[in-house]
């Protein structure tokens, strides 16, 4: 399809699924308190939509993934970002990139870090992102390929061990954001399609 | 009673990962909610218990981690292979090793596998729930093993 996305950006993309979501109208009790958990009041998207088909598990997920990604303390907001676009680079989820590397952009103003991310340049990168750039992405590959050596690098740069768990947390959750996000739709160039997310 | 990544991990009291995972105990909580939603759920929709906890343990090997994949064969057993089972399998291992390949067509397999739209999401939420985990367990495991 001619509007599907293939190649990264951080420009806003919008999410196409495989699977028919849920219609509000016809949701089941407990996904109708499944969706109580989303995050936000705004119109609830397709992907929140088709992964209601399992409320148990989209009740449960939700708080969890808010709280790695904006709970208090640690980890810097736009260094959880980093990791995250850094595990999803890795997956190839285009969507999931273009949402956390433009969230990463507008938090730390550095589009030369996403751009070396995307170029797999990182080596360019500064020690502190360098370092969190190589353990997100080797931790994401599978089987895990980070190693004591990107422990060394983390510390070495000035990562506290909570600023450690935390980024481990957020590349941890986009092995599991892109594996749902991914398979289960398509990014496509937004603006045309009025039931894209 | 500490949930299965504490137990797993078996930080040392007082390490510094130990203090870094008590900072973060509600999210470690929350994500041990997770493991029940998608191991033990109340509806297991068309996926039993003895399945999802083989399938656990398959996502398990194939990140590389022969302890979890221990943790999750006690309880696992496989049903007899059919067409649906199959797809079921394959699907498991494209999606835990290599995401980056999925396309709409593997959906499309499991569809005309016999594959209900309910499942397929349960499914993909435990593959993605276990590789969260694996990930998760291996940066602690580097954390508590350098100084």
């Amino acid at each position: 399809m001619s509007d599907v996305v293939h190649d990264f950006t951080a420009d806003p993309l919008a999410w196409r699924p495989y699977l028919t979501p849920v219609v509000l109208d016809e949701a089941t009790p407990a996904q109708r308190e499944a969706l109580k958990e989303t995050p936000s009041n705004t119109k609830i998207s397709d992907y929140v939509l088709v992964l209601a088909h399992d409320p148990e598990s989209l009740g449960q997920r939700t708080p969890l993934f808010n709280g790695i990604m904006y709970g208090r303390g640690g980890l810097s907001r736009a260094e959880r970002e980093l990791g995250a676009t850094a595990a999803s680079v890795v997956n190839r989820c285009i969507y999931c990139v273009s949402v956390h590397a433009g969230r990463y952009i507008s938090l730390a103003k550095q589009p030369e870090v996403i751009a070396a991310v995307f170029d797999g340049t990182e080596a360019t990168l500064g020690a502190r992102d360098r370092a969190i750039v190589g353990y997100a992405t080797r931790l994401a590959l599978n089987p895990p390929q980070a190693t004591a050596e990107d422990m060394r690098a983390l510390r070495a740069a000035g990562l506290s061990e909570l600023e450690i768990l935390d980024l481990t947390l957020s590349v941890a959750v986009f092995g599991w954001a892109n594996r749902l996000m991914h398979p289960l739709g398509e990014a496509i160039r937004p603006g045309i399609h009025p039931n894209a997310a | 009673m500490p949930n299965v990544i504490e137990r797993l991990i078996g930080a040392a009291p007082g390490s510094p990962v130990a203090e870094a995972m008590a900072a973060r105990a509600a999210l470690l909580d929350a994500s041990q909610a997770n493991y029940d939603a998608v191991l033990t759920p109340e509806d297991p929709g068309g996926l039993s218990q003895p399945l999802r906890f083989a399938l656990a343990a398959r996502v398990a090997r194939l990140g590389g981690d022969a302890q979890l994949a221990a943790h999750y064969e006690v309880d696992g057993a496989l049903p007899e292979e059919d067409a649906r089972m199959a797809a079921i399998l394959r699907h498991v291992d494209l999606i835990a090793a290599t995401p980056r390949e999925a396309t709409r067509a593997d959906i499309a397999a499991l569809q005309a596998a016999g594959v209900a739209t309910g499942d397929i999401v349960r499914l993909s939420q435990l593959i993605a729930f276990v590789s969260f985990q694996l990930r998760l367990i291996a940066g602690l495991r580097l954390m508590g093993a350098a100084p």
